[in-house]
């Protein structure tokens, strides 16, 4: 059960808050041989993909917009899939609404009622958006639309409120405090088990469920007729 | 791969309203793939009489015709597009360990990356000594490796929480394969850039429409993550992130990051879009796991199976099928012919890798009478394989992810299979 990499993972982060083991292993990522095979990337090599973002701030880049001009830019570019306020249509992603859903039958997982970090909404939206033609907006315009994404959310209330690399970071999302790390270790303990039954380990069972009730199957051809029973 | 409530669709009427024709069909082996008794002995065959086509006229091969079905599929109604979805590997129709290059399961969010990698650039940098940028050609200069590890989808049978939902084992199963990568170890090349000593955490970071990035804890990076560049030794598929992939041994392919074109190196996680609205694990209490890596052992029957129905009457029967543990190896494989009640120890056949699939058989003589077939696999961690019901009952159904439960299949007399729930 030790061996398990479920605790090696859990050890290995704790180890992170420790000096010692910690300087041990990236003593090991210095000290190995060097093939000097590439080259250094220039500043502005690195600047061009450098883009990410952490939840205090670091990489966002210099800029700002407003909800009133996201709102423009999201009607014109989002709300076909997205709906006009982070609806959705069809399969495309919700973006707001779900508050309060966590705990029930059809948790609807929005930046509004689960996302952790306003700065992953500018990360992603960045990195990916507008879906089909990423990475095509300006830092302002990006500012703009996840300041509109957090408008549709209740995060920022004012339609006139500007979102910039100073401000973002500093605001709180709902869920913030909704998440807990991997305790798979501790919590499903009882899957550890020296000796797995083999004979009488349960009262007789019965059919409670058929996929062929529910029947999502994907058929082959037009008679729906799947492999092996021509 | 969120979407657990599915249209209510009754189309099909295979197992629902076909049995009775079904069953005519399969009272009649003779005629089910009699083909053409021309080509049957005491006849010679055409193909023994006329030459065929010569070398080279395929140059790079391809299946049989007779094939053709063995491909990957996906569901339709599982998500908005196919430049944001997933094909399932057709695990019912593979034996052994390998799953063959084209049939490995996709899952994009942003399409196919088609990349001339003449253009494509690893770049690492952040808290490092010496930032890097190299070209395919330059990776290849680096020490190799060679490594046959799984890759599985976080959501394989995410679909299946609530209740059996998908009749047949490419569709519960089949976000899963399992090739030889040929790569650099990541730890090489971190070594090459010279880790500062407040570097904890990498971003791994996709050069396709997604763009897509995710955070790595160091430890698992300078332990056994591979930047591939080949798979079962020719070059990586496009759908597969084609010129370069990051392999993560036994934690989920959502880390395997295609087409991966920059890794920084932080202190702290980005808390990135997949791993905090997608990839954390949504408990009935309201609170999520985060950082749910690893991959919880787990197997399946592939045969028989829905779309691998027993054909030949009742008589000798080979149960065949697929284990796995992101935790390590495999160490036994039980199998349950009445839903879990009994088991009996399943033969491991091939080799018994770490953090790869592992082929079992269970040989049996089925007297032809409705079964209830289950798998449960123990790791070398003595993790076992939960239950269905063990795992909800910790879990509750909203996850999605690491449903790792015993799958049970209804073998019924006139040897259909249906996927099923028991309690």
């Amino acid at each position: 059960m030790s061996k398990s990499p479920n605790f090696i993972a859990a050890a290995l982060l704790a180890c992170a808050l420790v000096a010692p083991a910690l300087a041990q292993q990236k003593a090991d990522a210095r000290g190995g041989p060097r093939y000097h095979i590439g080259r250094a990337p220039t500043a502005d090599e690195i600047r061009g993909w450098d883009i990410d973002v952490r939840p205090d701030g670091q990489g966002l880049p210099e800029g700002k917009g407003t909800v009133a001009q996201g709102e423009k830019l999201f009607m014109d570019n989002c709300s076909t899939c997205h709906g006009e306020f982070g609806e959705g249509n069809g399969r495309w992603p919700v973006l707001a609404g779900g508050k309060g859903s966590l705990t029930s039958d059809n948790p609807v997982k929005t930046v509004g009622s689960y996302w952790p970090y306003a700065s992953t909404v500018f990360d992603y939206v960045r990195h990916a958006m507008p879906y089909g033609n990423a990475e095509s907006f300006s830092v302002d315009e990006y500012y703009a639309l996840v300041a509109y994404v957090l408008y549709l959310n209740d995060v920022v209330t004012d339609q006139n409120f500007e979102l910039t690399n100073k401000n973002l970071a500093t605001l709180k999302m709902p869920n913030e405090q909704g998440f807990v790390m991997d305790d798979r270790a501790t919590s499903e303990r009882s899957f550890w088990q020296k000796d797995p039954c083999m004979k009488d380990c349960i009262a007789p069972v019965k059919i409670t469920g058929r996929a062929a009730v529910i029947d999502v199957t994907p058929e082959d051809g037009k008679d729906g007729k799947p492999r092996g029973v021509e | 791969m969120s979407k657990m409530d599915s249209p209510r669709k009754s189309r099909r009427s295979f197992l629902a309203a076909g049995a009775g024709v079904a069953a005519s069909v399969l009272a009649k082996p003779a005629l089910a793939g009699a083909g053409n008794p021309a080509n049957q002995p005491p006849n010679v065959p055409e193909w023994s009489k006329s030459l065929g086509e010569g070398v080279a006229v395929r140059p790079y091969g391809k299946p049989s015709k007779f094939e053709k079905e063995v491909i990957r599929r996906d569901v339709e109604w599982l998500t908005a597009s196919r430049e944001s979805s997933v094909s399932f590997t057709p695990l019912h129709e593979l034996e052994g360990i390998i799953t063959p290059n084209g049939l490995c399961f996709e899952r994009h969010h942003g399409g196919i990356a088609e990349i001339d990698p003449a253009d494509h650039r690893l770049m690492i940098h952040g808290l490092v000594e010496r930032p890097l940028i190299l070209t395919l050609d330059e990776l290849k200069r680096y020490p190799r490796v060679n490594r046959i590890h799984f890759m599985e989808c976080a959501a394989n049978s995410g679909m299946e929480w609530r209740g059996a939902q998908l009749n047949g084992c490419q569709f519960t199963h089949g976000m899963i394969h399992c090739v030889q990568y040929t790569g650099v170890s990541l730890r090489t090349l971190l070594e090459e850039a010279g880790v500062k000593t407040n570097g904890k955490w990498l971003l791994v970071e996709g050069a396709d429409a997604a763009a897509m990035d995710r955070s790595l804890p160091i430890e698992k990076a300078l332990d056994d993550c591979i930047i591939a560049y080949k798979m079962n030794g020719e070059a990586l598929y496009p759908e597969q992130g084609y010129p370069m992939r990051l392999v993560v041994p036994g934690w989920q392919g959502n880390l395997w990051v295609k087409w991966l074109r920059r890794i920084k190196v932080g202190d702290q996680p980005w808390h990135t879009r997949e791993e905090t609205s997608k990839y954390t694990d949504l408990l009935p209490n309201g609170k999520a796991r985060r950082f749910t890596w690893s991959m919880d052992a787990k197997s399946v029957i592939t045969s028989p199976s829905p779309q691998a129905p027993i054909k030949h009457g009742k008589g000798f029967t080979i149960v065949s099928g697929l284990a796995w543990s992101g935790n390590g190896k495999v160490k036994r494989v039980d199998v349950s012919l009445d839903g879990g009640r009994n088991w009996w120890p399943a033969r491991l056949d091939g080799p018994v890798l770490d953090k790869a699939l592992t082929r079992f058989y269970y040989e049996f003589d089925w007297n032809g009478e409705p079964l209830l077939l289950q798998s449960r696999v123990q790791d070398e961690t003595g993790y076992v394989q939960p239950s269905k019901a063990e795992l909800r009952k910790i879990r509750g159904v909203n996850s999605i992810y690491h449903n790792n439960g015993i799958q049970t299949w209804h073998v019924q007399a006139n040897g259909e299979v249906e996927n099923v729930e028991v309690a």
